[in-house]
């Protein structure tokens, strides 16, 4: 019994100083709790750490970075509420989705400087009109990339030429339903937000005769397998695209002209926020053209903000790949939230082609 | 006063364990058959279950994972039982033992990674595969791979068992068996195998159910083109957040489960090895 | 004869072993490799650990997974002692049957199904997710196995024993703490260290119960497992390769001093029958 009673006090000191040392660490990193914070929501690496910097020396508020890794990962935190974040930066169907389960709070426009910085295409979107609950952040598209060293520049510029047997066992697609089946729907020549029954089927249809050709259906890996040659073709978001590129020469990305997904990661404040005034601050902050330019050179997404384009260099301003011409644009579909049922609809002909064999 | 005591004494060393029962066994188990009877619309319904009956999807989806699960615990067994009979004949046998239970004990996350560098365009399998004129294949994302790295991570679990049975032998039985002429194969058939017949089975027990619902291995391995019951249960709890149909196949899951348990469970106790960190 | 015979077994057990050890071995090679990926050796370099100690991240991860591991396992340890203790009091066999196949559910159940079922318990009690979650679970599904440990040393516990104690004058609690405890002592240890095991090597049931940035290592791995080959990943798995050793070797002697203790008969095997 003695000895168990040692043992135990042994193990319970050990856990203290084990204790002590997250606190200390989390500390060090400056995860403490003070009264003039900021607490921003955000994907993973997704701002240049020196401007987190440059905003706390600036207004002098201590900034708390969290992140997640899904849209829904997010709202299901918002929504437990343990957390009090004061700035998410969720993207556009979700934005929507968010505001109909009333977990985000208007923005003041009176309060917000520097918006008529934004391209007015990019403001004003169905998931949130007159920008009532969000500013842009970066935006992007859904596209093919290449590899040169087994596709030839002209071989794959549309959505119909990743059906051809050639490329057998050789696609690579992000791991999302709505994204995959929007490429299907396209494919067929129907809206990406289709909610017919029938199209659905046949993009299903259309997507199942895919299926010999995928070789995976993943999500962050693809960036790793395409940068290391694994695979000469993939499906992927423009964002991930770019760090690809940026890794690796012999990449290249196409947004297929006949139609493909707008996206966005708007900037919101949701109803966790507390620090209110440090998030108007801040929000502000991220609109100034100098900062946007800074973070989307490190970022390498592309923004929405028009004076910060013009402080791009040439070559990235007028890359086609990340900024599409109006021809393209045009035919581009933001995502609505098609509400729980379709999304179900849509997550189920997607789990039939991933068993589809 | 002595009964009253008894019962008092009782009652206190079961309150913290009967709090963890309710808690941890039986409102969990309660919880997912009732959450299974929920659609999206939060409404009572049998739909998740006509769902999953009528749907060729899950049906396909359930047949598959039956099949690699019997295949993934029969390699695991055609391996593993040569290397228990043979463990019992070494000499430190304990210390063989444990180097074979250490690979349980580094994470099976990293164990996965290590074979998306073996099995990789440019990773060592292909490697040689090039140096013997053969060029490099697809190895990673196939079914096969999935089954191989699968396998890999359940063999200690099913060699444990085997060994335990095998080593409470009697060599006196062996030699019985010898004196009554019975070549070497007969008695390893006639006399070694029944009687590990239980250490088989907790074996396969073991490695079958996890095997079932095994899900970070299908995507890191798979590359999704492997869905197992294990991947659904993930899929409609962490991403598309249907819980109820999630919280149906996981009722189906464990039916399966007492299933297969009933029918492995001979004499002995149910599985003594928890399905550990391996789906 | 004999003797062939060995040489196929010793082949086969090599075979074996070597298949066992492969892919740890690789990990821990490129580990030291300067190079980016794990395909072709660049050089020799310790750069790996250097950037795996200077990140503060997962040291706190790692940090938190011990911690978690070694509360988990201590607070399942006397619950899972108290559980047997009153297990083996009760005089029915059926009842005793009955709260064993209960004990048992949680041993049986798949992974996915303990993760699926306590995030919904945890959010039907409105409990956030995060450190204390994890803990909870965590001390859940490791107290079958102590039970299952504790109970057949305390069966094999000489009755009469207590009843000399009894005999002597002791009480309750010191017949608890003077005789029974001390005799049952080792099969606490042994379910103290298959606790700890449970824990360090969750990953399933953790990834379903945590949240608000909470992570513990196979969660973090899992995460920079997908994000792509990163040579620091390796480092970590070498480090803890050698900590399992480690761990092993622990548990190696507690269980030779187990036995030395143990009368006669004890089945074999040192991991639990």
């Amino acid at each position: 019994m003695k000895r168990f009673g040692i043992f135990a006090a042994i193990i319970l000191i050990v856990s203290a100083l084990l204790g002590l040392g997250v606190h200390a660490l989390n500390k060090a990193s400056g995860q403490d709790n003070a009264s003039k914070t900021l607490t921003i929501f955000n994907w993973g690496d997704y701002i240049d750490p020196a401007l987190i910097t440059k905003f706390e020396k600036e207004t002098g508020y201590q900034v708390k970075y969290e992140t997640f890794d899904s849209n829904e990962a997010m709202f299901t935190k918002i929504q437990q509420g343990g957390t009090a974040y004061d700035i998410a930066i969720p993207s556009d169907y979700m934005i929507e989705k968010m505001h109909k389960a009333s977990l985000l709070l208007p923005l003041d426009p009176k309060k917000i400087k520097g918006l008529q910085n934004i391209e007015p295409q990019f403001l004003n979107q169905s998931f949130d009109p007159n920008n009532r609950y969000s500013v842009p952040y970066f935006w992007g598209t859904l596209g093919i990339i290449y590899n040169d060293q087994y596709v030839k520049a002209g071989e794959i510029d549309h959505w119909s030429d990743l059906w051809a047997p050639k490329w057998q066992n050789k696609l690579m697609l992000v791991d999302s339903a709505r994204d995959i089946m929007g490429m299907a729907l396209v494919e067929s020549g129907y809206s990406m937000n289709s909610k017919s029954p029938q199209q659905l089927r046949q993009a299903a249809d259309q997507l199942n005769r895919l299926a010999p050709n995928v070789k995976a259906v993943v999500a962050d890996e693809i960036k790793m397998y395409m940068i290391a040659g694994e695979a000469p073709v993939a499906v992927t978001w423009s964002g991930e695209a770019a760090e690809m590129l940026a890794n690796n020469d012999h990449l290249h990305y196409v947004v297929p002209s006949e139609g493909s997904n707008l996206w966005f990661d708007n900037i919101v404040m949701p109803k966790t926020a507390v620090h209110k005034k440090a998030a108007y601050a801040f929000i502000n902050f991220m609109l100034r053209p100098e900062n946007a330019a800074q973070n989307a050179q490190y970022i390498g997404y592309a923004t929405p903000n028009k004076k910060a384009q013009a402080l791009l260099p040439k070559a990235v301003r007028e890359d086609k790949q990340f900024y599409p011409d109006s021809q393209t644009m045009k035919n581009l579909e933001v995502y609505q939230d098609l509400g729980p049922k379709w999304v179900e609809v849509y997550n189920d002909l997607f789990l039939e082609f991933k068993m589809h064999n | 006063m002595t009964t009253l005591n008894h019962k008092t004494r009782q009652w206190s060393y079961f309150s913290l364990y009967f709090i963890w029962i309710a808690l941890f066994v039986i409102a969990p188990v309660a919880l997912i058959i009732y959450q299974s009877f929920f659609g999206l619309d939060h409404q009572l319904t049998l739909a998740n279950y006509k769902n999953y009956l009528s749907s060729a999807v899950y049906l396909k989806m359930t047949l598959n994972s039956f099949v690699y699960a019997f295949l993934i615990t029969l390699i695991t067994l055609v391996i593993s039982y040569p290397t228990a009979y043979f463990l019992t004949k070494l000499k430190h046998r304990q210390l063989w033992i444990l180097l074979i239970i250490l690979p349980t004990w580094i994470n099976l996350l990293l164990k996965a990674y290590a074979f998306i560098g073996i099995f990789s365009q440019t990773g060592a399998v292909n490697h040689f595969l090039t140096f013997m004129g053969i060029g490099p294949q697809q190895i990673l994302f196939t079914n096969t791979s999935f089954v191989l790295v699968a396998a890999y991570i359940q063999i200690p679990f099913m060699i444990l068992p085997i060994y335990n049975s095998l080593v409470d032998i009697d060599p006196a039985v062996i030699q019985a068996s010898h004196d009554l002429g019975a070549n070497n194969f007969q008695t390893l058939w006639r006399v070694i195998f029944p009687i590990s017949i239980n250490g088989v089975r907790s074996g396969v027990q073991a490695v079958f159910i996890p095997s079932l619902s095994l899900f970070m291995i299908t995507r890191l391995i798979g590359g999704n083109r492997v869905i197992t019951l294990g991947t659904a249960i993930e899929e409609h709890f962490l991403t598309t957040m249907n819980w109820g149909m999630g919280s149906t196949i996981g009722v189906i899951l464990i039916l399966i489960m007492f299933l297969t348990m009933t029918l492995t469970s001979g004499t002995r106790k149910a599985g003594t090895r928890k399905n550990h960190g391996k789906a | 004869m004999a003797k062939h015979k060995h040489w196929g077994g010793r082949l086969y057990l090599i075979f074996a072993f070597a298949l066992l050890y492969t892919p740890i071995l690789y990990l821990i090679y490129y580990s030291f490799s300067s190079g980016t990926n794990m395909s072709t050796f660049k050089g020799f370099t310790l750069s790996h650990y250097q950037t795996l100690f200077s990140d503060s991240r997962l040291i706190v991860i790692l940090l938190d997974t011990l911690l978690i591991a070694l509360l988990s396992s201590l607070v399942a340890t006397i619950v899972g002692t108290m559980g047997a203790l009153g297990i083996h009091t009760l005089k029915q066999r059926k009842l005793q049957n009955f709260i064993l196949s209960l004990n048992n559910i949680l041993m049986v159940s798949p992974d996915v199904i303990i993760g699926a079922s306590f995030l919904i318990l945890f959010t039907t009690l409105g409990i956030a997710l995060g450190f204390g979650s994890v803990l909870a679970s965590h001390i859940a599904f490791s107290i079958p196995i102590v039970v299952l440990l504790v109970l057949p040393r305390l069966k094999e516990m000489n009755g009469s024993m207590v009843d000399a104690a009894r005999d002597l004058g002791a009480n309750r609690w010191q017949i608890l703490s003077k005789v029974i405890l001390p005799y049952i002592l080792p099969s606490i240890f042994s379910g103290f260290f298959m606790a700890l095991t449970y824990s360090l090597d969750d990953f399933a049931v953790t990834f379903f119960v945590t949240g608000n940035g909470f992570a513990t290592l196979s969660v973090e791995i899992y995460s920079r497992a997908r994000q792509g080959i990163n040579l620091e990943i390796n480092a970590l798995s070498a480090i803890m390769f050698i900590f399992s050793i480690l761990l092993i070797v622990g548990y190696y002697f507690i269980n030779q001093y187990t036995q030395s203790r143990r009368n006669k008969r004890q089945r074999g095997g040192a991991y639990l029958q």
